[in-house]
């Protein structure tokens, strides 16, 4: 499958909701005085496309259907651009944002599915999601249920073993149903991530781990929504299929795409405006 | 020439081959197979072990629900609590060092804080893997587990009681640790027993002495009251099988009506048996004298199995001899 001409419509909607992710992680940051801005504006394509691109089967309002899709959030510091998402699906009120890290609030700056309905597991300690997805993979197979289960890493968060073990065991248990998305926004908190550490050449290696792999521009939503179709209709297949999306951090905003500073920070509310203005002339 | 294969000699401390003689590993299967024959969603997950845990077992009788997850312990802890939100009942198995030290963090965050009804079974635990040496021995697992919020830290004492505990625990919705020894585990109840979570098991009482032992310490522990006893001391055991949460009523009326206490457990003498019942004394401000047995902080040399525990005391005539030293102290 690819994206059609008469996908249009549908392309309009992903990318209004990616500006959406956008706002509300600028709005929401402000009420916390400290988020991941950079690190959910490099991912706001993708969690647009899953959401709203007719890729994850979910029922508003219901989030623990159990034939649903699942969504974990490996770099779980980017979960700022999905609460917005989860509210619009009514799964919570869309007043609890508004207290967004507040003492006692569900939302914090790390998923949590004991607190936030929508959030199929919690993250935060990089490195764990790609494993528990293939835990619900498996389970979707002896439970005979059938689902894809959505993984989205970070660059950096390749650094982490357990994800080659996750990898490793997934090829091995042809957990088609499996599909990992690497934000390869190219930067994690020290620099750039292959100054760091470097990660080059990941596809290779995780095609040499056995993956369907897929290499895209993660803001070009026809291509994201493609990659996404293609990784959904390959599932039945036994192989995992890795999208390595090459995305920029803190895509939108001029001075937080070429300073990486930003992969935390917190914006003077004066400058919010201009902030919102950059996002929206940028989308 | 001879064309039989040659035989591994039964005195072998070799972990596998040899699983007519784990009846502790045979009797952790044999449940985990009756519950999965009776409807319960089991799914059993080890790490290139199912010989040395005998959970090759049920691989035999249910192969779907068998996981292999190579020798990647932490992928498979994380994976357990992703099958355990699918409504499976994960049983996961490996070494207890690499189960409680390897896998603390997924453990906690993926498994207890998540508060997924993982079922974890740390095998090979305390210094049993003997002169594997001290990569392999967990001392410090109960001390650990029990630290994490929504954890149950159960240590069976012999093949009976294991089953029970598997069996008496399948609806618990919470994460569980099972703390097992090598399997070759001497019988204490021959006629089976009732498990009770949280509920101690006492055998006999003792007006001199009461001792509080767990797991694989339980059976040495009566054997050494018996020798005492021979010795005209009144003493008393109480299997306390639970260490977490603690039998705190049983803690003290074993405090009430014994002069001494005395905790034995194959495991760091802190933050384990002994630190769990010292801190129910404290706090309801029991002034008994305790003693707190086990490894004293610190590694344990190489050595066989039982070889370490006459070295450590940790066998009947060495629980006995520290008994007699603290009653005399």
């Amino acid at each position: 499958m690819s994206a059609a001409a008469d996908d249009g419509e549908l392309i309009a909607r992903i990318k209004e909701k990616a500006l959406f992710a956008r706002e509300e992680t600028v709005r929401l940051t402000g009420i916390a005085k400290t988020g991941h801005y950079a690190s959910a504006f490099s991912c706001a394509e993708i969690l647009a496309t899953l959401y709203y691109g007719d890729i994850m089967r979910l029922k508003p309002g219901e989030p623990q259907w159990k034939q649903r899709d699942r969504f974990l959030f490996g770099k779980g510091h980017a979960a700022i651009a999905l609460y917005p998402f989860l509210a619009d699906y009514g799964f919570f009120d869309k007043s609890v944002l508004d207290e967004y890290t507040r003492l006692g609030n569900p939302l914090g700056d790390h998923p949590d599915m004991r607190k936030v309905p929508g959030i199929d597991f919690s993250s935060g300690s990089l490195g764990h999601a790609l494993s528990a997805g293939l835990g619900m993979a498996l389970g979707g197979r002896l439970n005979k249920i059938d689902y894809n289960v959505f993984v989205l890493l970070g660059d950096g968060e390749q650094h982490e073993g357990q994800v080659w073990e996750a990898a490793l065991s997934a090829a091995h248990h042809r957990t088609g149903n499996l599909i990992a998305i690497v934000d390869r926004n190219e930067y994690s908190l020290d620099g750039k991530v292959d100054d760091v550490i470097g990660i080059e050449p990941v596809l290779d290696k995780w095609q040499a781990f056995g993956w369907n792999t897929i290499d895209i521009d993660g803001h070009d939503v026809p291509q994201v929504l493609r990659a996404l179709r293609d990784a959904t209709a390959a599932s039945d297949g036994g192989k995992p299929t890795v999208i390595v999306a090459h995305t920029v951090k803190g895509k939108g905003i001029p001075y937080m795409e070429t300073q990486f500073g930003w992969h935390l920070g917190y914006l003077h509310p004066s400058d919010e405006k201009a902030a919102l203005a950059h996002l929206r002339s940028n989308a | 020439m001879t064309t039989t294969e040659p035989e591994l000699h039964p005195d072998s401390w070799h972990l596998l081959m040899l699983l007519d003689q784990a009846p502790g590993f045979a009797a952790i299967s044999q449940a985990l197979i009756e519950l999965t024959d009776e409807g319960h969603p089991i799914a059993v997950t080890t790490a290139d072990l199912k010989y040395s845990n005998g959970l090759v077992r049920f691989q035999e009788k249910h192969p779907e629900r068998f996981l292999q997850f190579g020798i990647s312990e932490q992928n498979m802890v994380s994976a357990s609590a992703g099958l355990a939100t699918t409504g499976l009942l994960p049983y996961t198995a490996t070494f207890a060092s690499f189960l409680a030290l390897l896998c603390c963090e997924q453990i906690r965050t993926d498994v207890a804080y998540c508060n997924q009804p993982v079922r974890l079974i740390g095998h090979h635990a305390g210094i049993s893997l003997g002169f594997y040496g001290t990569s392999h021995h967990a001392t410090e697992d109960l001390a650990i587990m029990r630290s994490m919020a929504n954890m149950t830290v159960i240590a069976p004492s012999d093949p009976a009681q294991f089953h029970a505990a598997i069996r008496a625990t399948v609806n618990h919705p919470g994460p569980i640790y099972f703390r097992a020894s090598r399997g070759r585990d001497p019988i204490i109840y021959e006629h089976g027993v009732d498990f009770q979570l949280g509920r101690a098991i006492a055998h006999g009482e003792g007006s001199d002495l009461m001792l509080i032992a767990t797991g694989s310490s339980v059976h040495p522990t009566l054997a050494a009251a018996e020798q005492l006893r021979e010795q005209g001391i009144s003493v008393g055991v109480l299997d306390m099988h639970t260490v977490k949460p603690l039998d705190g009523d049983a803690v003290l009326a074993a405090a009430r009506g014994a002069g001494r206490l005395m905790t034995v457990e194959e495991h760091n003498v802190l933050g384990g048996l002994g630190g769990a019942v010292a801190e129910v004394l404290t706090e309801e401000g029991v002034a008994t004298k305790l003693h707190r047995h086990g490894i004293k902080d610190e590694y344990s040399l190489i050595g066989p199995p039982t070889h370490l525990y006459r070295h450590y005391e940790l066998d009947a005539a060495g629980i006995a001899q520290v008994a007699l030293r603290f009653l005399n102290a």
